[in-house]
């Protein structure tokens, strides 16, 4: 059990972490300190209560004062007043220390996530991350909001009530703190065991719904394959082994917690039974035996307070630890101190020797590219799957630095750019189009918000898209996206495309845009392309599967194994390149017959 | 309900705020899952009344003891009394021992049986209800519906019965022991009750409130994590940053208002709950200075009344959890009784073997009464034949494919395989000679290996390769660090889209089907590894049948028979030769992505 790996017990990692994590508090010190005297005084005021209490009986019901009675119960509904309205203050004061808290260590993740580069998306998985800004977030927020204060007080109320109890009675004081320890490492056993088989229920409730959305994603397959059976036993391995882990829990409550009220309750019997004998021997008062066993229930609370808060640590640290490994996550690519700004683009780029390689990754997936683009010429770049073609255009943006060589871009390093000025500069169409939540116009100026409706549905036209956003239920105001209606591959590509080009870049990448649609609206928008890459001089790369896409290029790049293996234009390729015209034949098998 | 405690106002805030439309009715069908443990139940219902009773027992011993024996002076009476009183306490820690893991197992049992009942029904429901729902909502209800009533079974029937067990023992017990100063005691509850209602019905509103913003700030993070790449390549960072900040602040905002609420709520029952002990005391030692009561029985008067607050609050906020239940349970039965694929026919065939040979006949389909896809096709493929299905999007393609291994039934006319209508046979005999790879490939988590033989558990690892070679995907498998153990995780993650479409191949080409369906299998393949496929299918189709869709016409030209459909009908079919001669659609889709390269060959 204790070499589980889920098991989330503080390591000194995580102890740090909370630290760190309690160092977010610094901005609320107000809040957090009225929010501790507020619950300072609220204990005040518990002790106080069985005091009253004890006068009743003694000064007043035992010594027939009728009036004294009535004081105490004054005090006492006085007590309680003053103490529900600091422990309102209390939780208000702690919830708003602790939100202020959430909100500021989420605005930093998020601004963190805005800034890490394609290298740290590729290893990331998107589920993982949102956990961290959501789940672990609200745990470390719980337990440095109100758990911190909360400890303090505790350990006061502790304090404070063992020292009113010997003040009583330290010979019933003494009897009774021989339950304390017992309930101590029963909590303590508790929190230690109960912590990591949650972990396991976690990890085994995730497995299950990975199969359950495997399943459901891949309904044709399952279905195509008649799988239905396998995964059906699939999800009851899983299932049965979550109601294994379930059970487990419900074990060590059963195991422990029982135990532990048997103890608080074995703490009232030892005061019943020797502080009746004591008041017997005439040594103790009724009144007083009465108090004495009101206080043991402040001497618990705190306990199971503490108890609790442990396991609140345990988690609030690994999620802290979570948190603060995207925050420390490097910074693979951003700006140096004195980088300067890309002056407006006129459209030269050269690659100088350039390798490049994945992080963490072994083998280089781009070996010595060498090449030089002239202001408004179109590149095309050719190559099998794997060989290499996106990872060259992804290093134009700077979307990863290369491992070596260098990329000059109007005679600039790259890496001597501001980040901003060199991507605004530049329009580019991801491989795998992404909506936003949004209307068609709102994805489409997704790089350009301010940019009028003409300007927009100018960019439609010019991809094609027009036609089929003049088809939608609210045209350019359509919601698309997670929340509104989904769209073709070829019409999310599209609306790529019409992203891209709205922002006028001076340079174009296109990373195989149109393999998802079909031949026909391959063509308008390839000819669309074509006046625009031609009439605005643009700078363009292309990369396409289909010959036909690259035959105007002024530069063709043949890519295999992350190297050039040939490169020139169609007519000088055609007679050279042995690869070129394989390709060739490949795409026009058939054709002549 | 993270953060909070199970009976706090929060938590019961925090819970939707929805009813079951037919509550007794699926109440009824929710107890009626417990059947199955019926003599584990009463075992449970006789430990909840034990504990019950041996948590009202000890406090009137307590009392007996100040009054019988330490007021009497009676060291001995005592000391036997006190033994009763550890009696009962240990009574009550076996009981709760004992009642906790029963009911615990027994819940736990049922909600895995529920979720196993759910699984099976989403494997026999037909695709047209997947098509209606987005998989985000599927998901929700099998786990986040199943987890409010696991909620439940856990903490609140145990906690529902213990209470309530709990609270009329202890409120007869008052009774036993002094009407009137019980009575008083009572006002308290009343008062707490409305109190309650007050606070809850203002907190549930402000926790909507924060459930509206928390579910903005998640829809945000979600959507900028998996757009990040294109918030660098356009430079979003900045207008990112300042929507993320004003979401965010919302939701703070609603959460220190809606905690503002709760944190008023128990100070607020702390307060009355001192207000009946003060009544206690100031009417109670009103009574014994009247000498209508003793101070033993004050004592374990106020006993009880420290105890029967908790109860109270619990009751309320199971109350709640016990509607949100209801109304997750009835969403589960509404899967549950939704209609599933039409089973097997009763006297369905099992297809032996498949020769290949497909007839459909005046086929018409519509996944929506209103929307004809298909309309009136008809069309015969031999054994052996290739037949490509071309026409623009939506034209009714994969609609066709789709039909053949009975993914969706017919709305009119009939599909013959083998001279057997598909709804005569059973479907896994159907299916089990076919094979199809789609245009977006679904990898299952795992290894490589694990993938390929999807289909086909018991192959051995030299059939693997060769159907990895097939496929044009050996070469890249065993240039990876793990090869064929290299784990493909949520959505084939590490791998180009192409690679993941020849795993996609390579599972199909294992499955060793007499019936090939390929639905724009090779869009993200470049043309020469496409080739390479092809000229390894060709030895492999020569004795197989197989429909073919595919944008690029130049692999589809050898087809035995191109069909071009166009807004669900046929509009030609024939050879590459006979639509060319026919300058139809056809012919005019093949210059238009042939244009280009005439000029090229002619050179």
């Amino acid at each position: 059990m204790t070499n589980s790996p889920s098991r989330p017990a503080p390591s000194p990692g995580a102890n740090k972490a909370v630290g760190r994590a309690l160092g977010y508090l610094k901005t609320y010190r107000l809040e957090s300190v009225a929010a501790l005297v507020s619950l300072l005084l609220v204990t005040v005021a518990n002790l106080f209560a069985p005091q009253l209490i004890r006068i009743a009986i003694d000064d007043g019901i035992a010594k027939q004062n009728q009036e004294t009675v009535l004081y105490a119960v004054a005090g006492l509904i006085g007590a309680a007043l003053l103490r529900s309205l600091f422990t309102f203050a209390q939780g208000y004061l702690a919830e708003r220390a602790s939100q202020g808290v959430a909100f500021d260590i989420r605005e930093t993740l998020f601004e963190k996530l805005q800034r890490l580069g394609f290298s740290y998306y590729d290893q990331a998985q998107t589920g993982n991350l949102v956990t961290r800004l959501t789940s672990d977030v609200e745990a470390v927020r719980g337990f440095v909001g109100t758990g911190i204060v909360q400890i303090i007080a505790a350990l006061f109320t502790l304090f404070g009530t063992v020292i009113v109890l010997f003040v009583v009675n330290w010979s019933l004081t003494l009897i009774v703190l021989l339950t304390i320890p017992p309930i101590f490492y029963l909590l303590f056993r508790f929190v230690s065991q109960i912590g990591p088989r949650f972990g396991q229920v976690q990890i085994a409730l995730s497995k299950l719904n990975t199969v359950l959305q495997e399943d459901l994603r891949g309904l044709k397959v399952v279905r195509a394959f008649s799988r239905e059976n396998f995964e059906e036993q699939r999800y009851q391995n899983a299932n049965t082994d979550l109601l294994e882990k379930n059970v487990g829990t419900i074990q060590s409550i059963a195991g422990i917690f029982p135990n532990v009220i048997l103890f608080g309750n074995l703490g009232t019997l030892a005061v019943i039974w020797y502080g009746g004998l004591e008041v017997l021997g005439g040594k103790l008062s009724l009144g007083e035996l009465l108090a004495f066993n009101a206080y043991l229930g402040f001497l618990l609370q705190p306990i199971f307070t503490l108890g609790f808060l442990a396991a609140g640590i345990a988690r609030a640290g690994s999620s802290a630890e979570r948190i603060f490994e995207v925050l420390d996550a490097p910074l693979d690519v951003q700006d140096k101190k004195d980088a300067v700004a890309l002056p407006p683009l006129i459209g030269n780029l050269e690659f100088n020797d350039v390798s490049f390689r994945y992080l963490g990754a072994e083998k280089e997936v781009l070996k010595n590219i060498s090449f030089q683009v002239q202001a408004g010429q179109i590149v095309a770049i050719l190559g099998s799957t794997g060989s290499g073609k996106s990872s060259l255009t992804n290093l134009i943006p700077r979307f990863y630095d290369v491992t070596k060589g260098s990329i000059k871009i109007d005679g600039y390093d790259l890496r001597d750019l501001q980040l901003s000025s060199l991507r605004s500069q530049i329009g580019i169409v991801l491989q795998e189009a992404t909506l936003f939540s949004g209307t068609v116009r709102e994805n489409i100026a997704y790089g350009k918000p301010e940019a009028s409706l003409e300007d927009v549905i100018t960019a439609a036209q010019a991809a094609q898209a027009e036609e089929f956003i003049a088809k939608l239920e609210n045209g350019y105001d359509t919601i698309v996206g997670e929340r509104g209606i989904g769209l073709s591959g070829g019409q999310r590509q599209r609306l790529a495309i019409a992203r891209a080009l709205l922002v006028k870049p001076r340079m174009l990448i296109l990373d195989d845009s149109t393999s998802a649609v079909d031949a026909q609206t391959e063509n308008l928008i390839q000819d669309a392309l074509d006046n625009l890459m031609k009439a605005e001089r643009r700078t363009t790369f292309v990369i396409a599967q289909r010959i036909s896409t690259v035959r105007n290029a002024d530069l063709i790049l043949i890519l295999e194994n992350g190297q050039i293996k040939a490169s020139g234009t169609h007519e000088t390729l055609l007679e050279t390149s042995e690869l070129y015209n394989d390709i060739l034949g490949s795409q026009l098998k058939g054709s002549a017959s | 309900m993270r953060g909070a405690p199970p009976g706090s106002l929060a938590s019961m805030a925090q819970m939707e705020n929805e009813r079951a439309k037919n509550r007794s009715q699926t109440a009824k069908r929710l107890i009626g899952e417990f059947k199955p443990y019926g003599s584990s139940l009463w075992l449970v219902a006789a430990l909840v009344i034990l504990g019950a009773l041996s948590q009202a027992a000890a406090p009137w011993l307590v009392g007996r003891a100040i009054d019988e024996n330490i007021s009497k002076l009676e060291p001995v009476g005592l000391t036997l009394r006190m033994l009763e009183l550890l009696g009962v306490y240990i009574l009550g820690t076996l009981v709760s021992r004992q009642q906790i893991v029963l009911v615990g197992t027994i819940s736990q049992k049922l909600l895995a049986g529920l979720r196993q009942k759910l699984f099976m029904q989403l494997q026999r429901l037909p695709l047209t209800y997947f098509d209606k729902r987005p998989i985000g909502d599927l998901m929700s209800r099998v786990t986040n519906d199943v987890d409010t009533l696991s909620q439940f079974f856990g903490q609140g029937i145990t906690q529902l019965f213990g209470s309530l067990f709990g609270l009329i023992g202890i409120l007869i017990a008052m009774l036993f022991l002094n009407v009137p100063l019980a009575l008083v005691s009572y006002l308290v509850i009343p008062a707490m009750l409305l109190t309650t209602g007050f606070f809850a019905s203002r907190a549930r509103a402000a926790f909507r409130k924060t459930r509206e913003t928390v579910g903005d700030v998640t829809a945000d993070i979600q959507q900028e994590i998996g757009g990040a790449r294109e918030s660098q390549a356009f430079n979003r960072s900045k207008a990112n940053i300042d929507r993320f900040r004003g979401r965010n602040a919302a939701n703070r905002d609603a959460n220190v208002q809606a905690v503002g609420i709760t944190s008023a709520f128990s100070p607020a029952i702390e307060f009355l709950s001192t207000l009946a002990t003060a009544l206690v005391i100031g009417y109670g030692g009103y009574l014994v200075l009247e000498n209508q009561l003793s101070v033993g029985l004050l004592a374990a008067f106020l006993l009880y009344v420290q105890q029967f607050f908790r109860p109270v609050q619990l009751l309320s906020a199971i109350y709640t959890q016990a509607q949100s239940a209801l109304a997750g349970a009835e969403r589960i039965y509404a899967i549950l009784d939704d209609t599933p694929e039409p089973a097997d026919n009763p006297n369905a065939k099992v297809l032996a073997t498949l020769e290949g040979r497909i007839e459909f006949e005046n086929v018409s389909f519509a996944y929506s009464p209103d929307r004809e896809v298909l309309k009136n096709i008809s069309f015969t493929v031999e054994p052996g034949q290739t037949v490509a299905l071309v026409g623009t999007t939506g034209a009714g393609k994969t609609t066709v494919a789709n039909l053949i291994p009975r993914f969706y039934d017919v709305t009119a006319g009939k599909i013959l395989i083998d001279g057997t209508d598909v709804r005569d046979l059973t479907r896994a005999s159907l299916r089990a000679g076919m094979a199809m790879v789609l245009q977006e490939p679904f990898l299952f988590s795992g290894t490589i290996l694990d993938n390929i033989k999807y289909g086909k558990l018991e192959a051995s690892h030299a059939e693997i390769i060769l159907a990895a070679e097939t496929a044009s995907a050996h070469e890249f498998i065993s240039a990876l660090p793990k090869g064929y153990e290299t784990p493909i995780g949520e959505g084939g993650g590490g791998l180009s889209q192409g690679q993941r479409q020849l795993i996609a191949f390579a599972r199909a080409v294992l499955a060793n089907p007499k019936l090939l369906i390929l639905d724009e299998a090779t869009a993200n393949i470049d043309t020469r590894t496409e080739n390479l496929i092809q000229r390894a299918l060709e030895t492999l189709l020569k004795t197989r049948t197989s429909i073919v869709i595919a944008h690029r016409l130049s692999t589809i030209q050898h087809a035995s028979k191109i069909i071009v459909l166009e807004q669900g009908e046929i509009l030609e079919q024939g050879t590459h030769e006979e639509l060319l001669d026919l300058q139809g659609k056809y012919a005019e889709l093949h210059a238009r992505q042939f244009r280009v390269a005439k000029p090229i060959l002619a050179k």
